[in-house]
This record gives C-alpha cells, structure tokens and sequence, in this order.
C-alpha cells in the first residue's frame, strides 16, 4: 500500500540530495572567470580533505571563497523560503500563502533600506544585520495584534501581517524616494532579490535559523498534516492545535527572517517549490518539507547561477530568473498533474 | 460513561447552553435534536473539550475531562462531522491512518500494526478498494464513510456524530446510519448523533435529548420525546405526528399552515 514511510523519505532525500551537489557542483565550475569542470572539482574535494593540490592560487580563491559560499547562501535560501511557505500554506490554508505573507519580509526590507541608506552597504555584516533585525521586530508587532486571549487566530494574524507589511511599504517607498541614485540602484536590486550584494559571512548568521527552524518544523510534520483539514479536524484527533500553531507560526517566520536578510526578497521560490513537490509526491508533510527544502535549494542555486551567468559580466537579480523560469514550469506542472498522481 | 454536571456554556455575552445535565450509558445509541441555535453543535464540542464550559464538569468514566490530554481524549472519543477541506487532499488510506495519530506520540511514522489497523477499518466500512483514491474524487457518501472508518482506527469507546448525514440523499443516509447502528449493536460502541432529522433519529437512537434555547427540555426513549407538544412547543410550527407504519416510532409529518383543514 502506499503511504509514506520512513523509507521512502529517506531514498527520496538521499536522492535529492545528490541532485543537489550535482547542481552545486555545476555551479562553481560556471562563471565569467572560466576553471575547467574537472579542476573545479578537484579544487573542491581537495580542499575538504585539506589538500592544495589542485589549482592555480586564483581558481582556488574563485571556487572556495566566491562561488562555493555564494552555492551554500543560495542553498539555504532556497531551502528555507520553501519550508517556510509550505508551513505558512498548511497553516493558513491557503494556497497563496507565501513565506512573505505575514509581513516579516517588508520589516526585512525596512532594515536593509536604512542600512544602505546610513552607508552600512555591501560589505559588511551591517546589511544582513539590520534586515535581520527588521524582520524580528516585525515579527513581535504581528504576533502582538495578531492574537487574542491568548490564541491565534489565523485570520487575525493574516490581517495583522497584511496591514503591518502595508505600513512597512510605506516606509519603505519614503525612503526611496528621498535616496540618491547610486543607493537607488542597491534598494532596488535588494528587493528584487539578490546575491551579488550577500556576504560569504551572513551564512553563520542565517545557518543556525535555518538548520533549527527546519528541523524542528519537521518534528511537527505529521501534525501539520492534521492542521491541514483545519483545526477542529487536529484537535479532534488529539492535537494540541495552539502550540503547533504557535510554535509553527513562529519558525516559518524565524527562517522567513534569516532567508530574506541574507540576499532581499527573492519572490516565488516559497510558492512555487511547495506546490511543486505536492504535484509530484502528494501533500504529507513528512516527505514534503525535506523534498521542498533539498529541491529549493537546487532550485535557487541553479537560478543564481542562471542570474550571473546569463548576461556576464552583468549580473541580474536572481528574482527575476526565479519567477521567469518559475512561472512556466509551474504551469507545465499543473497540467501534468493527473498523469503525475498515478505514477 | 459520560456524565454531564450541570454545564452551562457562552462565546461570548449570551448563554449558549445553560444547566445541562444528562447521562450517557455504555453501548447507548443518544440523539440530540432542537432547532438551529439550541446549542447541540455546541453541546457535542464540549464533549470533546474542543470547548471548555464555564460551569459544571463532565465525567468520563469517573475521570474530569479537563484532566485528560488531547491524546487521551482522541484514543476514547473519535468525532465523525461534515468536513470540507480538502484543500490538499490525501488519499483514503493516509486519512484513515490518520486515526492513529493519537497513539504515535512523538513517533513520525505509523506501524505496520497501524496499517494494519487501518486496513480492517476500511474493510469494515466497505472503502478498501478506494484506499489509493485521493479523497476530493469521493462521492459525499463514500467521503463520510472514509471519516468513521477513521474514528474506528482511532479504536474509541464512544463516537460523536454532527450532522452527519446533511449533505447525503436517502439512499446513502440510510447505507450511513445502519452501519453507524452496525458498530453499536456489534461492537458496543456508545454513540451521540446531532441530527436534524427527527425521523432518522426516532427510527435510530435508543434515547433522545431535546434542546430549546441552550437547555434541555426534554430526554427520554423517542416515544416519549417526540410528542405533538414537545415539537410544537420547542420548533414553533405545527406538526402531525404519528406512528412509522412498519417500527412503530413516532413519526413527523409537517403541514402548510392550516394545512389540517385542507
């Protein structure tokens, strides 16, 4: 009979992640500076062993210290933006939700704004800092309005995190148009999404959220379940509904918080991988977020790669690959569904 | 089994039940019926503490319900309602194995035994040959037929139904109800059932409990609750009432108005 087990999880995870050092792989060995596919590699497992084998000086700066930690930040990306939406759909019980839904990305936005604007920039840990940082308050103002006596009303909080990220908006346009060009160029490149601006280091400051935040959701994976036929429908069957959903609620806006302060708000990467991987291995949650994370972060890296390959030396905002090279495949998907359930 | 104290409930301002008392024995077959707003959706939500009552306490079996945890509660009441999402839909067997839920703790994988468990429900309620089906592609009975099976795989002692026939033509109402009464004649399973439909639950309960305005107007065998008075007095309409030509239970037949003279 068919129903997901722990065997099945883990051949399809062990699977998936070989597709994602394949993509990883392919990644570093592409760019304007070109390093043979095979000396790229040799680069990288030497170094893991230690060794310095391989490689002139350059190619090892290229490959370990510019593409390989620009790999790793997309990669946990993409895994947590795909988390973070899958767990924000099955809690709202809307297929739109996505991780920004609740307002945390606009707080985010804020942030990385005042940042550029006070000249903390590019290179230091002043810009994912602060977007870090704008993203938690955010987080404190919508789960203050957004609960009453004590629980979370979904419909509450959707409204508490629309209207909070709507002010945030606000915010955020004044202070677009009071900047100068040059600091016009990096907001908007943030928004739109974009590694090109990331720090090798912002990893160590979204790492541990993202490592914590899946794992932890993943404990609650089968409960997720149950909360998807509503919440009458958990608690019927023995759930204690308020702390999954407090608890739930709360991760998906911690990883939402540490994705977006390391590279601004890449768009569709949360809506689109859930859905997705629901289309090809069906709703439970128990397989669907080690897929979802393991497939978007491939996903986010391949579209980084696309981002900065495409038109080299220029460099596009990897949103825009994101949703371009989304969009489509979705819709191939949708229409595919039918053949893919009875595989 | 289940031993209501004198509970009284409100959302908000106004009492939605107020002073109810009733016992439930092991193995009854209980109907709550009453007009929209009497409070039996309300009633059967506290009896599985999704609402906790300001005033008074149920017992189960001797045991305050408020002492029990959620898990607890699921293993000994299972709740058959009329459920519409289906947002991201399973298939039966992985709804119906969700039934188990309440015995897997921390664990994040069913059992074999659980499958197993699974399996004979199925077998039970007759939708084993739809256990790869995904559920939005079920009729509206075989969809509830998946929900008891579900309750059965939570192994309970007594099982709440909220209207759970609604939505289903007569055919399948009465397919429904007869394994409902299957599972309480056979396997001893305690059942309370909020129902519209007074001649479903006359023809099927062993004891009804009729709500007016949140209190309890009147309880007995369907004989002594579903009299001329009793409905005309709590619904505010006229009815006839006699006896179902082959069970002998009363029966309701409704009337135009002065509809007796025509």
């Amino acid at each position: 009979m068919k129903i997901v087990t722990s065997k099945k999880v883990l051949t399809i995870s062990i699977l998936l992640s070989l597709l994602l050092i394949l993509v990883i792989l392919v990644s570093v060995t592409l760019g304007s500076v070109k390093v043979p596919p095979l000396r790229s590699i040799r680069i990288l497992f030497l170094s893991l062993l230690g060794l310095k084998g391989a490689g002139s000086e350059t190619e090892r700066t290229i490959i370990l210290s510019l593409r390989l930690p620009r790999a790793i930040l997309a990669g946990l990306v993409g895994a947590g933006l795909s988390v973070s939406g899958a767990t924000f759909q099955a809690l709202l019980r809307n297929p739109l939700a996505d991780p920004y839904i609740l307002g945390v990305s606009s707080g985010a936005a804020v942030g990385a704004v005042i940042a550029i604007l006070l000249g903390l920039g590019t290179f230091s840990f002043g810009l994912p800092l602060a977007s870090f940082l704008g993203a938690l308050v955010t987080i404190l103002v919508v789960f203050y309005f957004g609960r009453e006596d004590g629980k979370i009303h979904p419909n509450t909080l959707l409204l508490a995190g629309v209207i909070t990220g709507s002010f945030l908006s606000a915010l955020i346009m004044f202070f677009i148009s009071v900047s100068r060009r040059e600091e016009l160029h990096t907001i908007i490149f943030w928004l739109m999404g974009d590694f090109s601006l990331s720090n090798a280091r912002a990893i160590l400051i979204i790492f541990p959220y993202i490592l914590l935040g899946v794992s932890l959701l993943y404990l609650r994976s089968r409960q997720l379940n149950l909360i998807l036929s509503g919440e009458e429908n958990a608690v019927r069957l023995g759930v204690d509904v308020e702390k999954l959903k407090l608890l739930s609620y709360l991760l998906a806006s911690l990883i939402t918080a540490a994705s977006v302060s390391a590279c601004g708000l890449i768009g569709f990467v949360g809506l689109i991988i859930p859905h997705s991987v629901r289309l090809i291995f069906g709703p439970d949650h128990r397989l669907l977020i080690p897929s979802a994370a393991l497939l978007g972060a491939s996903f986010l890296i391949a579209s980084d790669t696309l981002a900065r390959t495409l038109l080299a030396p220029v460099e596009l905002p990897v949103g825009v690959i994101t949703a371009a090279l989304g969009g489509p495949f979705f819709i191939y998907l949708l229409r595919t569904r039918k053949a893919i359930r009875t595989l | 089994m289940i031993e209501v104290n004198s509970i009284s409930f409100r959302y908000h301002e106004d009492w939605v039940l107020r002073d109810v008392s009733f016992r439930v024995e092991k193995g009854e077959f209980v109907g709550v019926i009453g007009p929209n707003g009497s409070g039996k959706t309300t009633l059967l939500k506290i009896l599985y503490r999704l609402l906790a009552p300001q005033h008074g306490e149920i017992l189960f079996e001797l045991v305050p319900m408020k002492k029990m945890d959620r898990a607890d509660i699921a293993k000994r009441i299972a709740v058959v309602a009329q459920e519409t999402h289906l947002l991201f839909p399973f298939t039966v067997l992985e709804t119906v194995l969700m039934g188990r839920s309440p015995y897997l703790g921390n664990l994040m994988f069913e059992s074999e035994k659980d499958v197993e468990i699974a399996r004979k429900a199925m077998e039970w309620t007759s939708i084993f040959p739809l256990s790869e089906r995904p559920m939005d592609e079920l009729s509206g009975g075989e969809r509830q037929r998946v929900f008891i099976a579900r309750a059965l795989a939570q192994e309970p002692e007594v099982i709440l139904l909220d209207e759970p026939t609604a939505n289903l033509d007569i055919h399948h109402q009465i397919d429904f109800l007869d394994l409902i009464l299957a599972l309480n004649r056979e396997r001893g399973l305690t059942l309370v059932m909020a129902s519209h439909d007074m001649n479903m639950a006359s023809e099927f309960c062993d004891r009804l409990i009729l709500l007016q305005k949140g209190r309890i107007y009147k309880t007995g065998p369907p004989g002594e609750v579903i009299t001329k008075e009793n409905i005309e007095s709590v619904y505010g309409c006229e009815v006839w009432i006699d006896q179902h030509p082959i069970s002998g239970m009363p029966r309701i037949s409704l009337m135009k108005k002065g509809g007796i003279k025509r």
